[in-house]
């Protein structure tokens, strides 16, 4: 009889799985990144598709080249979150950059920003902004020479002509006495800079594209809305107060949550499942400290743009958002002294 | 209209699957040899009366309950004790079974009304209905077995305000309460009538999970005859069968971590256990049988059947038409807490409300991999746990920080495995956690009453 | 610049200075008064802080140690005799030798012993299948074979052997210290005191079943017959829940339960071969045959044959004794082969 030779499988409830997996979650991440990709396609042309190229490659082939042969165990590459690590990465640079300074980038994410921490799962900081922040600091200027959008540069590469970001413009003639109003004049206006018609790295320049991207995720349930909404409320919120204060010194709400890697960082970056916090409260006090940071640094700080920074300083201390987080337990009773 | 109520903290949604929703109940055959284990319930084992060679009747006791949390076991079927042994049931462990082989002609035991006259007159005081519930040996039939006479015996000073009865099913495949909603509704609500005298209490809700609008539609309609029986459509989400997520969901109350449902005024019953009450009052019917959906994605016939416990599980499965091809894990229960099988040979117990089938290609764990953090599992969790944490510090035996973290607030309903994308054997380990911590507790407890 | 120099010289040390003069005082101020015999005693153990001993640390044994008057309870596993002298000797007092104890796996399931009916998936962790089935084999009381033992072992004395999916022990790194018998959800190590020569008899079985289910489940368990408790002279054999336990204290290592043991569920460790008794009903070839398998047997489990002759002669006659029941732990696996012969014929 048949029965007899039954080998049956054991395992422990549940014995239904709802068949999500991280490839499906990357590659959603993946697909809500299309959009601003497209963007810079067509505001840097040959540039970017070469810097995205690059960075992708290279990011995959580290994640594959050091799980084969320094961890010694299976590749995971085709999980896609290596693909997200370049994406991400090429984002966070000018469309200009030689290609070199790519793969060094690329390295330092994948190898320094994950691998170390033993990979997907464990890394501490966000990969991508590992490798920018290590960028920004080794070559200063190539990270800080920003192509401007369109016209000839759409098949020029290292050659492209540069300009300054709007950030770039705001620090800079703070510190040379001018006004905000009069400076305003000197950058695209908000409609241009909601497009992504602005100098910047080529990821994060249309705040519309990301928007799209960021909404469908929250849609997919795969980012939680807590984040991005507490940055954008927080940046909002603290910078109209200095703006209050004195219009004349402090730039407009708008101005910085349209400029540099707000958006990006918000509905991107700092909304990593690696390295954000477990529960809502959680999530909360981090994006309220990104927000806080970002602010901070791009008024008081030496660099015009903070984005960065403010995500891998609170990518530090999400280890302590997570143990004074905890959910809400149900039926919690509150006992005294307890 | 307005929303429809649910419990509020996390939850998943499984695909439902009730192939066999809409199949009546057909009574299987009585077993050739029933294998009636002593522990059926939530407790201490019962004390075996039979010895080998006994001659026993349908629905004679066999087994006394001991101690305070236990229950009778009766004989389902009339026949011979064969031998008293070890037999494997449902958790794949060895224990001790009465044996008993069928006669051919069934005899019942005195006093029993097998007829399937409706008694609606309950002329019984609340101590003889929590007597007769206690000597049928009825305990909760949604899976958890525990007895239900103890519900019944709110502790000194605590007094129920709400009866309410899960007819949720919020389980994947499992139909045996739909069913028995629509077909024996008029048992249903006299139980619950009987359940209401026994806690004395004025208002009895219905909980039904709105998959199920024949039933929320039938049962709306019949309960107009009884005074203080309301029916409540809830939207589907899993595990809203859970008791303390349905008071969630009904009353809007949350049962405090560590307390009982009584603690906010409750008292939950499964609608089958509430017509085994019923039985168990109005014709003296001990709990000798139960219903069982046999399903699967990979099964011809899905349907449900009234099977006399003890029954072993081979054999309604041969009858309900055998193992498909290709099977790769047979379950007792729902797919969302059941227990594998390892044998077919273990039987029907009280708490067996499902047989379910899983192809081959099914059946499979996926292997896993680190954690993402994604905090899927954290979201999920009706009992607001970290369940990734939980994992990670049971597998390091650091069970003081599982204690502290509330390890055994869990209902083990599985919805953190379900979700985890990269399938972490989550419940697995907190299980493991869990009753290592319960351990200690009582342990603890033990130590504080020598002092 | 000789004068930059000289002032961060100067300067610096005169932070050294006053530093040193603060640290000074903290320390005589904060002194601990410790009895000095602890540190001393801490530097002659083994430093593994395993927790053997029933002590958190050594550190904590040590302080133990210091406050005992005597030391009858107190031994360090790890170091034995030796270290307990000096702790002694540190101390003043003497010390009664103890007999060295070795953790022991009493579960002689292998592969070939049981069939397995079923495929358990997930976590590989034997507490988690404990807790979810009685396991892939009819034997609900034996080895699950998922290492929680391999895993707990600081001194790397445990492994598991791929041939048998069994954990053995080597008993010249094995400390007793204990953490397998904890880690082991179903109790099947323990800790076994060694006769003289490291000799060692236990049972190697913990099923409980009686013996028509344990016998099907595991042709090398314990039924429970009682065969050797009859055999036994020297009250060291009880029995229980279909069970024999020897008494590691009271056994004197004399062999006569092992003879009659039906199933070969007694082990008997580091003994030589037993004398030769002639038989004349297996055929050479046979005995060659079973020589073979035992070698194989050698190389998967080395604990059973350190005291093995050299020569091949005596083990290839022992096999031809002619009864069943004196055929030892050796024999077991040329018994199972020539079973298995038989059954294919």
């Amino acid at each position: 009889m048949k029965d007899n030779k039954l080998k049956l499988v054991i395992s422990h409830s549940p014995h239904v799985h709802a068949n999500n997996s991280v490839k499906k979650i990357m590659y959603l991440v993946i697909l809500a990144l299309i959009p601003e990709l497209l963007v810079s396609f067509a505001y840097f042309g040959l540039g970017a598709l070469i810097v995205t190229l690059t960075s992708i490659a290279s990011a995959v082939f580290f994640e594959w080249f050091i799980q084969k042969f320094m961890m010694k165990k299976k590749p995971t590459i085709s999980d896609g979150s290596a693909i997200i690590t370049g994406l991400l990465l090429a984002f966070n640079v000018p469309s200009n950059l030689p290609i070199w300074m790519v793969i060094v980038g690329a390295l330092v994410a994948i190898g320094i920003g994950k691998m170390t921490f033993g990979g997907l799962g464990n890394n501490l900081f966000n990969p991508a902004l590992v490798g920018r922040v290590f960028l920004l600091i080794s070559f200063p200027v190539a990270m800080t020479s920003w192509p401007t959008p369109g016209g000839q540069n759409l098949t020029a590469y290292t050659d492209a002509v540069t300009g300054a970001t709007p950030l770039g413009v705001i620090k800079e003639g703070i510190k040379n006495g001018e006004t905000i109003p009069q400076l305003m004049d000197k950058i695209p206006d908000y409609w241009n800079m909601f497009l992504g018609h602005m100098g910047g790295s080529l990821g994060e320049i249309s705040a519309l594209a990301l928007l799209l991207g960021g909404l469908f995720l929250i849609w997919k349930k795969i980012i939680n809305w807590q984040i991005p909404v507490s940055i954008i409320v927080t940046v909002a919120v603290f910078a109209g107060i200095l703006h209050a204060a004195d219009p004349n010194k402090y730039a407009d709400p708008l101005f910085h949550l349209l400029t540099g890697g707000l958006m990006l960082g918000s509905f991107f970056m700092a909304t990593d499942m690696v390295t954000s916090p477990m529960t809502p409260k959680g999530m909360t006090i981090f994006g309220i400290g990104i927000g806080i940071l970002v602010v901070t640094i791009r008024v008081w700080g030496a660099y015009p743009e903070g984005m960065s920074f403010a995500i891998l300083i609170m990518n530090a201390f999400v280890p302590l958002i997570n143990m004074y987080s905890k959910p809400k337990l149900y039926g919690e009773v509150k006992r005294n002294g307890k | 209209m307005v929303a429809l109520k649910t419990f509020k903290k996390g939850g998943v949604h499984p695909a439902d699957n009730k192939f066999s929703a809409d199949k009546p109940f057909v009574k299987a055959p009585l077993p050739k040899m029933a294998i009636i284990h002593v522990t059926q319930h939530l407790g201490a084992p019962a004390k075996v009366l039979v010895k080998k060679g006994d001659k026993v009747k349908t629905g004679q006791l066999i087994a006394e309950a001991s101690g305070f949390i236990s229950a009778n076991i009766h004989s389902s079927v009339t026949g011979k004790v064969m031998k008293i042994d070890n037999a494997i049931d449902a958790s794949g462990y060895k224990k001790t079974a009465i044996f008993i082989r069928t006669d051919k002609e069934e005899v019942w035991e005195d006093g029993i009304d097998t007829s399937e006259d409706l008694v609606k007159d309950i002329p019984y005081s609340p101590q003889e209905i929590v007597e007769k519930v206690k000597k049928a040996g009825v305990v909760g039939m949604g899976g958890a077995t525990f007895p239900t006479n103890v519900k019944l015996t709110p502790p000194p000073g605590k007094k129920a305000e709400y009866l309410i009865i899960n007819g949720v099913e919020c389980e994947p495949y499992l139909t045996v309460d739909h069913r028995t909603m629509l077909e024996k509704g008029h048992e249903l609500m006299v139980g619950t009538k009987i359940l209401m005298k026994a806690l004395g209490v004025n208002q009895a809700i219905i909980g039904i999970e709105n998959n199920k609008p024949d039933a929320i539609e039938y049962l709306t309609k019949i309960s107009k005859e009884y005074e203080g029986i309301s029916i409540q459509p809830l939207k589907m989400k899993y595990p809203q069968g859970g008791e303390k997520q349905l008071i969630n969901a009904i009353l809007g109350r949350e049962v405090p971590s560590g307390g009982l449902p009584i603690d906010v005024g409750a008292v939950v019953q499964n609608v089958g256990t509430t017509v085994a009450v019923y039985k168990a009052v109005q014709k003296n019917m001990p709990l000798i049988e139960r219903t069982v959906t046999v399903s699967g994605t990979n099964f011809s016939n899905p349907s449900n059947y009234i099977v006399r416990i003890g029954t072993p599980i081979k054999d309604l499965v041969e009858f309900a038409g055998g193992v498909p091809e290709n099977t790769g894990k047979i379950i007792a229960g729902g797919p969302m807490t059941g227990k594998a099988l390892s044998s077919l040979d273990a039987p029907i117990q009280k708490g067996t409300s499902g047989v379910i089938f899983f192809p081959d290609e099914a059946a499979h764990r996926k292997p896993y991999q680190d954690c993402i953090r994604c905090a899927k599992c954290v979201s999920v969790c009706p009992s607001g746990l970290e369940p990734y944490l939980l994992m990670t510090v049971t597998e390091k035996q650091m069970y003081d920080v599982a204690r502290k973290n509330h390890i055994t607030d869990c209902i083990e309903c599985g919805s953190c495995s379900f979700i985890c994308p990269t399938y972490r054997p989550l419940l697995d380990y907190i299980r493991l956690g869990k009753k290592t911590v319960m351990d200690q507790i009582r342990a603890e407890r033990a130590q504080k009453q020598k002092k | 610049m000789s004068e930059v120099l000289l002032n961060s010289i100067l300067t610096l040390g005169a932070v050294a200075v006053v530093s040193a003069i603060i640290l000074y005082f903290v320390a005589q101020k904060f002194k601990v008064e410790e009895d000095p015999r602890i540190d001393d005693i801490e530097e002659a153990l083994p430093n593994a802080n395993c927790g053997g001993c029933g002590y958190p640390g050594c550190r904590a044994f040590a302080e133990a140690c210091a406050k005992a008057d005597n030391l009858d309870n107190l031994y360090c596993p790890v170091g034995g005799n030796d270290v307990m002298k000096k702790v002694a000797e540190i101390l003043g007092i003497e010390v009664k030798e103890q007999r060295r104890q070795v953790a022991v796996v009493r579960c002689a399931g292998s592969y070939d012993h049981r069939e397995h009916h079923n495929t358990y998936e997930g976590p590989e962790n034997c507490a988690v299948v404990h807790q979810l089935y009685g396991g892939e084999t009819d034997c609900h009381y034996g080895c699950l074979g998922l290492a929680d033992c391999v895993r707990a072992c600081n001194f790397d004395a445990l492994h598991m052997d791929e041939k048998t999916g069994l954990p053995v022990v080597d008993e010249d790194k094995c400390t007793a210290c204990g953490a397998c018998v904890e880690a082991c959800p179903r109790d099947i190590i323990e800790l076994r005191v060694l006769g003289k020569k490291d000799r060692k008899i236990f049972v190697s079985c913990v099923n409980e079943d009686p013996a028509g289910p344990a016998k099907k489940a595991c042709s090398v368990a314990c039924i429970g017959c009682g065969l050797c408790y009859d055999a036994c002279k020297f009250d060291a054999i009880t029995m229980y829940d279909n069970l024999a336990y020897i008494d590691d204290k009271k056994c004197v290592l004399c062999r006569a339960c092992v003879e009659v043991c039906p199933t070969g569920a007694i082990w008997e460790v580091n003994f030589p071969p037993r004398k030769p008794k002639p038989d004349k009903k297996k055929s050479a070839a046979t005995a060659k045959k079973a020589e073979e398998s035992k070698q194989q047997q050698i190389s998967s489990q080395p604990i059973n044959i350190s005291d093995l002759p050299k020569e091949e002669k005596p083990a290839e006659e022992k096999t031809e004794t002619k009864q069943p029941e004196s055929n030892r732990v050796e024999n077991k696996s040329e018994e199972n082969k020539n079973e298995n012969n038989e059954n294919n014929n």
